[in-house]
């Protein structure tokens, strides 16, 4: 019986992440919460990035625990997450051959994939682009690729680091509508975002961080109307340099 | 450890490659480690055939110069040595690696150098005499340095002409240690003087402006000889078909075979397996 | 003198076959060649691409040897195979001594070098790329060989043309280990080191012609066909 049980909440509990004696990340205790859209928020440089890439288990922090719900295996967790790079990592194949590829790594039978693969990209309006090479595409369907390979896989938990960033508006209004697509059906997400409006329009929860430390977080509502720390609300006035 | 290692991975990968290997046709062959005059000169050519076809055996030549063909045998990678230098072939039998030594066939060495002749000793009949001017004169000479056996005939005979290499070598005097056919070329682009045995000279094709200046001298004689490599030493010595090659090499058959060998009209080789000081 | 007429009639004696031995030595020429270039692929990429993700102790001086033994002189490779393969070497017993086998392993040894260390930097390029996204997908370094070597496959083409070339032009180590046996080891090199030696230089450059021609269609075709599989796939 595959189990069907969430994994989710992740609770972070005293992460610290350290390079060469500095503390690049500090993150005190916070949870993501199942099927809830986090947006993570900060200047440049906050530990945002960073943040993602411990949550997803690509880099390991120095101290601090890091919990999924008891009871899952470690090829578990890593099966149900899944995450989209700022600079979507376009393998030298088709656009199908990028959703087989990581059909294959995950474990699906050659059938499967094929289906798999044509499903999804039929779900995103792919379809027209299976055979291209992934790497001549535009940068808005490169992104957009890199998210519909990372659904595909139906993960339970979707990290999106800055998805749209460097798209033109009609671009990022497509990958916009992708997230909404993903959210209906029920993924967890969490996003870095420079795109304050995106921020409003898709946050359920905000996690601030400044100087690579976690400083606020909270419902979405109450970050954008009532910021707690000084550091929230002159980034919310414009006024720190991203 | 990591040498046994290494030989286990290369072991493995030569045994993988004969997967890849030609299917050997020829289930019976032997090594022959012969110098580059029988080779070059073309002999092989018509005598291997013609033993081929009257014993079905193949005959497989590696063709060195004298010393390096001895040292193959040594090491048991040939079946039978067909040399030229019997001072080595008799220390080759007498350090237990050869049966016995049978005299094949003779022809003799040359003097080649440049039309010109700078060191005027063209014509001469005495081969000392004119070892001595060329050293004297110090023209250029080049030599093949490879312990070949036309390489040992010519240290002799700098011996023979009283001269002291060791003491009067200089720029003139250059070792190439190659081969006879590149020898003879490294003399014509040269211009200097060499000594070659006359089976490749004749058969040689890009003589230049290099001409034959002494010949004829009993001093310059050229004896082939024939042995196999002794099975006592090197159980893996086809004995048998080698002994056979060599049985036909001496027969009146093998004999006149070597005898018909020409080049535009000129014999290159004169058997003599019945001349027991040979 | 060497005449370009003489240079042409040769090449015409051996295309129409007057000289029978002609496509036998070429027909070996290419299968020791294309043997040994390929075993040494099917070792040296998954080698080269191991080396490039893994991480262990003596890994740096090890990257170092095997970017100079990509200059290993051909004639000490040679000489090597041919100290072990001799009936008094420690696999004699095998008999490989000049034989189309010994070729083939001495051209193994000097390509094998080539391709692991081009491999190596190719796909330690590639892997900073990819790193993120294999790790993403679960997948570790090793396991991330197969998806790297197939994605940089058409600078490996290139990397196994590099090997070819050597392979294809080398005279030095076949010489020692084949003995350049008429019918049996005797390549296209060996011919040409042959002929120059009797001095029929004109033979000796047909032949030279032969075997450059031989090895441009190759690369040729390879090359081809690598360009059009990397339009097609939209890889650099």
């Amino acid at each position: 019986m595959r189990d069907v049980t969430s994994m989710l909440p992740l609770k972070l509990q005293d992460i610290a992440l350290e390079v060469d004696g500095r503390r690049l990340l500090e993150v005190t205790a916070t949870s993501i919460r199942n099927k809830r859209r986090t947006v993570v928020l900060g200047p440049n440089g906050a530990g945002k990035t960073l943040f993602l890439k411990v949550c997803h288990g690509l880099l390991k922090p120095s101290s601090g625990r890091l919990d999924f719900v008891a009871g899952k295996s470690d090829a578990e967790v890593r099966r149900r997450q899944a995450m989209v790079f700022q600079k979507p990592v376009m393998l030298r194949r088709s656009v199908r051959g990028n959703f087989t590829h990581a059909l294959a790594m995950a474990g699906f039978g050659w059938r499967e994939r094929r289906r798999l693969a044509d499903e999804t990209m039929a779900h995103f309006g792919l379809s027209a682009l299976a055979d291209r090479p992934a790497r001549v595409l535009s940068g808005g369907e490169q992104q957009r690729l890199a998210i519909a390979r990372a659904a595909s896989l139906n993960p339970e938990l979707l990290f999106l680091d800055e998805p749209t960033s460097a798209l033109d508006p009609t671009a990022a209004r497509q990958v916009e509508e992708m997230l909404e697509l993903l959210r209906a059906h029920g993924m967890t997400l969490v996003m870095t975002t420079h795109d304050l409006g995106l921020a409003r329009r898709f946050a359920d929860d905000i996690l601030f961080f400044h100087n690579g430390r976690l400083l606020e977080q909270g419902p979405a509502d109450t970050f954008f109307t009532r910021p707690q720390t000084a550091e929230a609300q002159a980034f919310l006035e414009n006024r720190l340099v991203w | 450890m990591l040498r046994r290692t290494f030989l286990t991975a290369l072991a493995a990968t030569t045994i993988a490659f004969t997967a890849f290997g030609p299917a050997s046709a020829e289930d019976r062959f032997i090594t022959v480690a012969s110098t580059t005059s029988t080779q070059d000169s073309g002999l092989f050519n018509v005598l291997l055939p013609a033993f081929t076809a009257k014993t079905g055996i193949t005959v497989k030549v590696v063709a060195q110069g004298t010393g390096q063909a001895l040292d193959t045998a040594r090491r048991g990678d040939a079946d039978v040595v067909f040399v030229h230098a019997k001072a080595q072939e008799e220390k080759f039998l007498a350090e237990g690696f050869g049966v016995k030594r049978y005299p094949v066939m003779y022809n003799d060495f040359i003097v080649v150098g440049p039309k010109a002749d700078p060191a005027g000793i063209a014509g001469g009949k005495d081969v000392a005499t004119a070892f001595k001017t060329m050293a004297d004169k110090k023209v250029p000479f080049v030599s093949r340095g490879d312990k070949s056996g036309t390489n040992t005939a010519e240290l002799k005979l700098w011996q023979v002409a009283g001269v002291d290499l060791a003491a009067v070598r200089g720029d003139w005097y250059r070792e190439i240690g190659q081969g006879m056919g590149a020898t003879l070329n490294t003399a014509g682009a040269m211009g200097a003087y060499t000594l070659s045995d006359r089976a490749t000279w004749l058969a040689f094709a890009n003589k230049g402006d290099l001409v034959v200046v002494v010949e004829g001298d009993k001093k310059l004689f050229n004896q082939y000889g024939a042995m196999l490599v002794n099975p006592e030493k090197f159980p893996t010595v086809k004995a048998k078909d080698g002994q056979a090659f060599i049985d036909w090499l001496v027969s009146p058959e093998g004999q006149a075979v070597i005898a018909s060998y020409k080049i535009n009209g000129t014999q290159l080789f004169f058997p003599n397996a019945t001349d027991p000081k040979a | 003198m060497l005449q370009d007429v003489s240079i042409i009639s040769a090449l015409w004696k051996i295309i129409s076959g007057g000289d029978g031995d002609f496509y036998s030595i070429i027909l070996l020429s290419l299968e020791v060649t294309l043997t040994a270039v390929t075993l040494a692929g099917c070792v040296g990429l998954p080698l080269g691409a191991m080396l490039a993700l893994t991480r262990f102790r003596g890994r740096l001086p090890i990257i170092v040897v095997i970017n100079t033994l990509m200059g290993f002189p051909p004639v000490v490779a040679g000489l090597v195979v041919f100290l072990l393969l001799s009936r008094s070497g420690p696999l004699g017993g095998l008999g490989l001594l000049f034989t189309p086998q010994a070729m083939m392993t001495a051209q193994f040894i000097l390509v094998l070098p080539i391709i692991v260390a081009l491999t190596r930097q190719t796909v330690e390029d590639l892997w900073s790329e990819y790193a993120d996204h294999m790790t993403s997908l679960g997948v570790g370094r090793i396991g991330s060989i197969p998806t790297l070597l197939w994605d940089a496959r058409f600078s490996l083409v290139t990397t196994m043309l590099a090997g070819l070339g050597r392979a294809s032009a080398e005279v030095g180590a076949i010489l020692i280990v084949g003995g350049n046996i008429a019918g049996y080891t005797r390549t296209m090199t060996t011919s040409i080191a042959l002929e120059t030696s009797k001095g029929d230089l004109p033979l000796a450059m047909a032949l030279g012609v032969v075997l450059i021609t031989i090895t441009l269609c190759i690369n040729g075709l390879a090359y081809g066909v690598s360009r059009i599989g990397a339009k097609l796939a939209g890889g650099r």
